[in-house]
């Protein structure tokens, strides 16, 4: 079974925000929310860098362990979806993740938020019929045999999404091109002490 | 095409290369180094020197910036392309929080319940009920006004109302999803968290009116020192000195005026995300709710014990509003020689209920 992961190239990502907007109009996503969000950091200083975000897909997921409705499922894909019948809005997936993914279409009195919305990694989510899946979760592209939207759009191929180990070969490929001593991320000194691109060499 | 572009504009390129741009054939030379790399690459990968690599790649962030990602902080040139969004780039305290709220709040919690009712369950199998130590004399004093009364079962029923939704909001997910199947399971959940949700304030501001109303008879006195020292008169034989209230009944009180306001204010956090708290103060204010709020429901198991079938002759002060003058005399001493004087017969009360076609609230003394 493949472990569907999302990875994006920091040394790649041009913030351009198509990503976010192939998200936008695949999925017809509410009014207000953002599934997909570019973060820059040092934005215009010698030393930019972009990286495009969103669920993360995680292996031992936060949401799903705080969720007090237990709406959370992980694929045999290894993508985690929602149920929003279940989904009370309480904001808890919210307080959790890491990524920031979950968005709730409000933010009223009361705990009023309406329900949970995220990324899907474009495979919808559970519904009776097509057309009820499509208009709560967007599409379902994994169904049809295509990887998300925003990452098959990627104009740099900065975004990659697909199964972790075909995500990983491909970086490690470029890591190992680049020469960087820690991939992507330059300058991590976790990441340098590991010397990922010869780790990368060796085993390439 | 940005990398490249950048490469070129780098001093470390041989003379020649430099000539070559120098002489405007840029574009040309471009497209060609760029299929010349492509075929090169896995000769490259081979003998990667990374060291010198290095040196000429895109400047990438700094060991600075890397520790402020993973810290949660933004400097001021973060930039996020989502609207209204005020998050960082990794939610750092998120974990923190699950781990709290999973490995210890909750079953922790859980514990302090239990415990809770297996303490009292032996208690009450063990020593068994409070009785009265010298029969009724069947003559009656005032104690509780209706109005105080249907203040503190409003309030009593609100809090056993969030204590149950909270509890379901906490541990529900691993006792009735599996009993009752989804359908079931997402209409208790999503009532227990509406419920939760437009109770709590109500809950809160009767709380307050509670507590103020209460406070007179509640301020903390010597002989409430000695009360504790003897346990309530657990031990020993006589009753400890008490008046209106025993220690025991203001240390419930305080804990109220304390924890239970800490419990409504970070309700109150919780419940109104419209002012736009962020996360972190969301998180903390969960994680102070819900230890409060199952600490006081412990404690609250032991209020409604004593007060119901753990002692003779409480629960009816707070329904029919009077108490025998024996209870008076053995629980509240001070109190009873105060009120002795105003003991009154059934018929006496009947009598001034039928006058006043209503509540004898005008008797209360002091
Ligand atoms: C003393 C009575 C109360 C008890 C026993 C209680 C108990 C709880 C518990 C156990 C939770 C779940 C915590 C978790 O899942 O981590 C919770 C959540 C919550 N409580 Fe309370 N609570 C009480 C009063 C209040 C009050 C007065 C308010 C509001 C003013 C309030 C508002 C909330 C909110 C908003 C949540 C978050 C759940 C959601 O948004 O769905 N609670 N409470
Ligand atoms: S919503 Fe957040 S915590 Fe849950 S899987 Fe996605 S990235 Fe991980
Ligand atoms: S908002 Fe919905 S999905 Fe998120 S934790 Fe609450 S119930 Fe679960």
């Amino acid at each position: 079974m493949a472990q569907m992961k999302f990875m994006c190239d920091a040394e790649r990502c041009i913030e351009c925000n198509g990503c976010v907007t192939a998200c936008k109009n695949a999925n017809d996503v509410e009014w207000g929310i953002q599934r997909r969000r570019v973060v820059t950091l040092n934005d215009g200083e010698a030393d930019e860098m972009s990286i495009s975000v969103a669920c993360m897909h995680c292996d031992d997921a936060p949401c799903m362990a705080v969720c007090p409705t237990d709406c959370f499922y992980k694929t045999d894909d290894g993508i985690v979806l929602h149920d929003k019948d279940l989904c009370i809005g309480c904001g808890y997936c919210l307080y959790a993740c890491p990524f920031g993914a979950p968005q709730f279409p409000k933010q009223n009195a009361f705990g009023e938020r309406g329900k949970m919305d995220k990324c899907t990694f474009c495979a919808g989510g559970p519904a009776e019929s097509k057309e009820e899946e499509y208009q709560k979760y967007g599409s379902n592209r994994i169904a049809e045999g295509k990887l998300p939207l925003c990452a098959e759009m990627c104009s740099t191929k900065a975004l990659l999404a697909g199964d972790a180990q075909d995500v990983a070969d491909i970086f490690r490929q470029r890591v190992v091109h680049r020469g960087h001593k820690d991939g992507a991320w330059s300058n991590n000194p976790q990441a340098s002490t590991d010397n990922l691109a010869y780790d990368a060499a060796r085993k390439g | 095409m940005t990398t490249i572009t950048m490469t070129s504009q780098r001093s470390e390129r041989p003379p020649w290369l430099r000539n070559v741009f120098q002489r405007g054939w840029r574009m040309g030379i471009l497209l060609l180094l760029l299929v010349a790399s492509l075929g090169m690459a896995p000769l490259a990968d081979a003998q990667a020197d990374t060291d010198r690599e290095m040196a000429t790649a895109a400047p990438g962030i700094s060991a600075e910036q890397w520790r402020q990602v993973r810290s949660g902080e933004t400097g001021p040139n973060y930039r996020d392309s989502r609207f209204d969004s005020n998050y960082n780039l990794i939610n750092a305290s998120g974990e923190t929080w699950r781990q709290i709220r999973n490995r210890w709040v909750s079953p922790f919690g859980l514990i302090a319940i239990g415990g809770m009712i297996v303490v009292i369950a032996l208690f009450y199998f063990i020593v068994g009920r409070k009785h009265l130590d010298e029969p009724r004399t069947g003559r009656k004093l005032f104690r509780w006004s209706l109005l105080m009364r249907s203040l503190h079962w409003t309030v009593a029923s609100l809090f056993i109302v969030l204590a149950l939704t909270g509890l379901n909001l906490l541990f529900g997910k691993f006792v009735f999803r599996t009993l009752f199947g989804d359908a079931v399971w997402a209409w208790m959940i999503s009532a227990s968290k509406v419920l939760h949700n437009y109770l709590g304030p109500l809950f809160g501001v009767l709380l307050v009116v509670l507590l103020i109303s209460l406070l007179k008879d509640n301020i903390p006195k010597k002989h409430d020192w000695v009360w504790f020292k003897k346990a309530g008169g657990l031990t020993g034989k006589h009753h400890p000195d008490a008046g209106f209230a025993n220690g025991g009944e203001k240390a419930w009180y305080w804990l109220l005026a304390t924890v239970g306001l800490v419990v409504v204010a970070s309700g109150f956090v919780l419940d109104f995300p419209n002012y736009g708290q962020s996360r972190d103060t969301m998180q903390w204010a969960n994680i102070i709710h819900a230890v409060g709020a199952l600490g006081l429901t412990a404690v609250a198991l032991g209020h409604i014990y004593i007060g119901t079938i753990g002692t003779e002759g409480s629960l009816e002060a707070m329904t029919t509003g009077y108490v025998d003058e024996t209870w008076a005399k053995e629980h509240h001493n001070l109190w009873y020689e105060e009120v002795k004087d105003q003991a009154m017969s059934e018929e006496e009360i009947a009598a001034l209920k039928s006058n006043s076609s209503g509540d004898a609230s005008a008797s209360k003394p002091s």
